[in-house]
Parts: C-alpha cells; sequence; structure tokens
C-alpha cells in the first residue's frame, strides 16, 4: 500500500490516544493504513460509488440519450432535431402496430395458460398424496436453466416441419404434418409453446413457495365446514397465493414485452412478420438498418407500455386489498 | 388433515405429473441425442431416438467450424470476470442502502428501483455509441461492463443485508474495526449464502446474455457461445449435429452445477424471491 508517511503516523497517533497502555512500535501491530476520512459518516458513500458510477455511465446516460436520440434522426454524419417526427411516423406503421399485436397477443394468452399450469403443477406438487417431490421440481425446473437461445434452437429442431420430431409423432397418431414454423398461425403457436416450455417451471417453484405459506388451519377449517377441495382452491388457495399471482403476472408481462431471444432464433419474426416482436423490430430497425433515432423512439413506447402496465397492475392489486 | 386416498385420484396425479417431467426433461435428451449423431439421424424416419458415438466427431467438426473451444473460453471468462466484479459492486452498494443512514440514500436507492423496470433494450443503442465512440467494439469489456451495477442484484443485497445486526457491526467499530475490515471480515463471510445466490443469479444472466453480446462483438472468434450458437443456425447449410453439440456444450456446465446445488441455484435463479 502506498500511503504517505505522514498519514501513517496520525493514524498511529490516533491508535495511541485511543489506547495509552499500547505503545506503537515493532512489537505491537502494525499501524492500521486507515485513512482519517473514512468514517461511518463518509463510508456508506464509498460503498455506493462504484455502483452508483457504472450506473450513471451504462444506465442514466444510455437511458437520457436515447430519450434526446429519440427526437434526431441522422443527417449526413451527425443528427438532427426533428421533433417528434420519429413518433408521429411509428404511429404511421403498419409493421409496428403488427409487432405491438403479436406481443400483445402472445401477452394475452401465453401468459395466463403459463401460469394456470404453473399453478396446477404447483398444487398438485403441493398434495400430501405425492412422494418425491424434490425430485419433481428439479425436473420441472430445469428448462428455466437452459440458455433461451438453446432452448429456441431445440425448439426449432423438434419443430422442423419435413423431418421434425413433433411431426413424427403426429404422424404416428395420423395426423398430418403441421407446417409449424412457416404457417402464421403455427408459428405463433410454436413461439407461445417454446416460452411456456421454458418458463412454467420457473413459475411454478414461486408458487411452490406460496403455497407452502398458506396455514394449514385454514383448509382444516374449510374441511370440517364441508367445502370440497375444489371449492378449497377457489376460495382459500386462489386468494392466498394473490400476491405471488401479482408479482408472476408483472414479471411474465415485463418479460413478454422484451421478448427476442426465441422469436430471432426460432422464426427470425416471419413468416411475413406473424411472429416480429416490439423488441425484435427495435433490433432491426437499430442494427439491421442503423435508424438508431427511429429505433430509440420504438423503445421509448415500449418504456411507456411497461411502465402504465405495471402501474395498472399494482394500482389494481393495491385497491383490492 | 383426513386424507382420503383413492386409487384412482392418485394414479391421475401421477400420470399428470409424469407426463409433465417427460415434456420437460425430454427435450434435453433429445439435444444429447442429436449431439451424439450425425446431422441426419435425428431427422430420419423414423428418428434413431439413441444416442450414439459421434459426439467427438460433431466437436471437432464444430470446432473447426466457428473454434467452439474458443467461443466456451470467451463465454467464462466473460462470465466469471463479470460475476466477480458486480457480485462485490452489488453487495457492497446493498449493506451501504441497508446499514447507514446518509444524505440521498432514499432518492438513490428509487432510482435502482425504477432502473428494474426499465427494459435493458433502451439502452442498447446508446451504449453502441458509448462503445464505438471508445474504440472498444467488438471487446470483451464492453459485454462486461454495461450491466455490473445490476439494480436487482442491489435490491436483493440489501434485503438481505438487513438482516444483520447492528449490535454486531457496532461491537465491531467499537473493537477499533475499521469500516472496510468490518464488511470483508464479518459481513461479507455472514452473507455468505446471499452471495451466492446473487453470484448465481449474475452469472446464469451473463452466460445467457444475448442481445447486447449481438450486437456489440462482430467477430467470431470474440463470440460468447450464445452468438456463436445463433450465428450456427443462421448458415445457409445447418449441420444438426454441430448445433445440438453447441447446445449441449452451453446447457451442460450448468446442468451439473444445478444438479449439485439444486437449492441455492433455484433461489439463485428466482433471485432470492423465494425463501428456502
Amino acid at each position: 500500500m502506498s500511503q504517505p508517511n505522514a498519514e501513517q503516523m496520525a493514524n498511529t497517533n490516533q491508535e495511541t490516544n485511543k489506547q495509552p497502555s499500547k505503545k506503537p512500535g515493532p512489537s505491537s501491530q502494525k499501524p492500521k493504513s486507515r485513512k482519517k476520512w473514512i468514517t461511518p459518516k463518509t463510508v456508506p458513500y464509498l460503498f455506493i460509488l462504484p455502483a452508483v458510477t457504472f450506473f450513471l455511465i451504462f444506465t442514466v446516460y444510455p437511458v437520457i440519450s436515447s430519450l434526446l436520440l429519440s427526437f434526431q434522426t441522422r443527417a449526413g454524419s451527425g443528427y438532427e432535431f426533428v421533433g417528434l417526427d420519429n413518433y408521429i411516423r411509428l404511429f404511421q406503421d403498419t409493421l409496428f402496430y403488427k409487432a405491438l399485436g403479436n406481443t400483445f397477443l402472445i401477452l394475452l394468452i401465453q401468459v395466463p395458460i403459463q401460469l394456470f399450469l404453473a399453478v396446477v403443477i404447483a398444487v398438485a406438487l403441493n398434495s400430501q398424496l405425492v412422494k418425491m417431490k424434490s425430485f419433481f421440481r428439479i425436473a420441472f425446473f430445469m428448462p428455466a436453466i437452459t440458455a433461451l437461445v438453446a432452448s429456441s434452437i431445440i425448439f426449432m429442431i423438434i419443430l422442423d416441419e419435413n423431418y421434425g420430431l413433433a411431426n413424427y409423432v403426429l404422424s404416428l397418431f395420423g395426423i398430418e404434418a403441421i407446417a409449424w414454423l412457416s404457417d402464421p398461425f403455427w408459428a405463433k403457436v410454436a413461439l407461445m409453446a417454446a416460452i411456456t416450455w421454458r418458463w412454467t417451471g420457473y413459475n411454478m417453484v414461486i408458487f411452490l413457495a406460496g403455497l407452502q405459506n398458506i396455514p394449514v388451519s385454514l383448509y382444516e377449517a374449510a374441511e370440517m365446514d364441508g367445502a370440497g377441495k375444489v371449492r378449497q382452491f377457489f376460495y382459500i388457495t386462489v386468494p392466498q397465493l394473490k400476491p405471488i399471482f401479482l408479482f408472476t403476472f408483472v414479471l411474465s408481462t415485463i418479460g413478454t414485452l422484451q421478448l427476442f431471444d426465441e422469436p430471432y432464433i426460432l422464426t427470425q419474426g416471419g413468416p411475413n412478420n406473424a411472429t416480429l416482436t416490439i423488441t425484435l423490430y427495435l433490433y432491426q430497425n437499430g442494427f439491421r438498418y442503423f435508424d438508431f433515432g427511429y429505433a430509440s423512439a420504438i423503445a421509448y413506447v415500449l418504456v411507456l407500455i411497461i411502465g402504465v402496465l405495471s402501474w395498472a397492475q399494482m394500482k389494481w392489486a393495491g385497491e383490492d386489498k | 388433515m383426513k386424507q382420503q386416498i383413492s386409487p384412482l385420484k392418485k394414479t391421475f396425479l401421477y400420470a399428470f405429473l409424469f407426463l409433465g417431467v417427460i415434456i420437460s426433461v425430454f427435450p434435453f435428451y433429445w439435444m444429447f441425442v442429436g449431439a451424439t449423431n450425425p446431422s441426419g439421424e435425428i431427422f430420419k424416419v423414423p428418428p434413431n431416438f439413441l444416442p450414439g458415438d459421434y459426439g467427438w466427431e460433431n466437436f471437432k467438426n464444430l470446432n473447426e467450424n466457428i473454434g467452439i473451444i474458443r467461443v466456451m473460453g470467451n463465454s467464462l471468462f466473460i462470465t466469471l470476470t463479470f460475476t466477480a466484479i458486480s457480485a462485490i459492486v452489488c453487495t457492497a452498494a446493498g449493506y451501504a442502502f441497508a446499514k447507514f443512514q446518509f444524505k440521498g440514500r432514499n432518492a438513490i436507492f428509487f432510482m435502482l428501483l425504477v432502473a428494474i423496470m426499465i427494459p435493458y433494450h433502451v439502452t442498447l443503442i446508446p451504449l453502441f455509441e458509448i462503445f464505438g465512440s471508445v474504440g472498444w467494439l467488438n471487446t470483451f469489456q464492453a459485454v462486461i461492463l454495461p450491466q455490473v451495477a445490476y439494480p436487482f442484484a442491489i435490491f436483493l443485497m440489501r434485503q438481505n443485508m438487513q438482516s444483520i445486526p447492528d449490535s454486531l457491526l457496532e461491537a465491531a467499530r467499537v473493537d477499533g474495526a475499521g469500516e472496510f475490515h468490518i464488511f470483508f471480515r464479518i459481513v461479507l463471510p455472514v452473507m455468505r449464502p446471499a452471495l451466492a445466490a446473487v453470484a448465481i443469479f449474475l452469472f446464469m444472466f451473463q452466460w445467457n446474455n444475448f442481445i447486447w453480446p449481438l450486437v456489440v462483438l462482430q467477430s467470431q472468434e470474440m463470440y460468447t457461445l450464445p452468438v456463436a450458437l445463433s450465428s450456427l443456425v443462421g448458415m445457409s447449410r445447418i449441420d444438426y449435429g454441430q448445433v445440438m453439440m453447441g447446445t449441449t456444450l452451453s446447457t451442460l456446465p450448468i446442468m451439473i452445477f444445478f444438479l449439485l446445488l439444486q437449492k441455492q441455484f433455484i433461489s439463485g435463479i428466482l433471485g432470492g424471491s423465494v425463501k428456502e
């Protein structure tokens, strides 16, 4: 440590004042190289300094810069302000509406299916009838450890139209081959299936933890009142799990709105833009056409949507309390 | 609770669960079958359902094709460096937010919370310009640096740090321990389980990170695994044996870790939202 001598001396003196019995010298411990300005008052700033520095440079600055960029367009080698032009263009862009529509369709169909499956599996696993709970938990959670790129590739191969496993299995039942990745309808189904596979177990584990926190006495009381299992599910389990539903719903909503890896690998947004998502469109405009201003406008519409939806979900949850 | 076990119900329950298990796990098996067979085998009618002995060939071809050994090295280096730096940066910040009173604390913390909601995609273009302007496109630091101050990790560490008793810190201060000594020698050891969970969370994020590396890495020798895999399926002639070998190599290390450390893994991946 390169400490100036004077400071070490100062430190030693301080130490001596505190504990006069201990003489500083070769026999005692080395003087601590503590600087005077490290006090309980200043030290929290030192602890947050690295995080705040990184945060300012790599998050705050880009978020602001992106907002400014969304009002600009490339002119020659630089940029010029064009006011709301990018946003006006966006609201007239049918492809953007398509991306928006696809993303919301997935949100409205896939997210409820996934959360429903997750809660059903969680309830089944929580049942006293089931043994080998940890085996099931591990197996169901396994998809959540794969890279989205990897899981999308596996699905791409299983869903191959000509020789994929999915169509082979269907053929055993006499069902004709499905154009999973080249038919606009089935491509959406394939995309949703891949996402559901990847995330159901993840959500299931969250529900399972929530279920384990429901007091058993509630069920016992319901049992005594003669309520059946189904009634117990709807009148005890569902209301008790409400905060968990909200949490997983917010997570899944944010995740779906940012959907990129799966459509990029599985379908490249095709066929005929049937699986184009907001972030895929953002990526195409930003890094294929290098239209940074326009891509930034798309990004900010996304921020706005996420902000409004999260706020609405929180509010809805808060009001019901 | 009285439990009437009807065998029919039980059978139904297990059938449902095992079907779920098969759907969850089979794709991994299929990946392994594909990785150890020549390209055409999984596409035969009927397909070959058994692992083969072509794995080494696939690996060699994949290495010749995209330099998979180097790619794995890149991924490992980037992920480990990122995890180490980010874990320490986020833990230090979480400690300060949890255990100190200071001016601006709530305002800064609120900003971090808001940042959790902001999609990472908003920053892509300015980040690309920042790294471009300092000549760092296509470098490892460009992949590592942007997410080091991971707001969610700071948030998690703060939540966990709140369980440290103030009396412990006070006692150390009375004994004359310096603030950094307290942090490294007392706080970090106590926080080891939380630190492990956050480290797993950060590791998984970076190992699987795709869109930013895709944007910023431009040459094959710099690619990370997900980017290399995506380039592989973008080729005009796809060798599926190689592709499946690649996905296996990106998944297998994580899977082994997961099977060894399930509890930490699950709480790590869920970001500590689930308490074991």
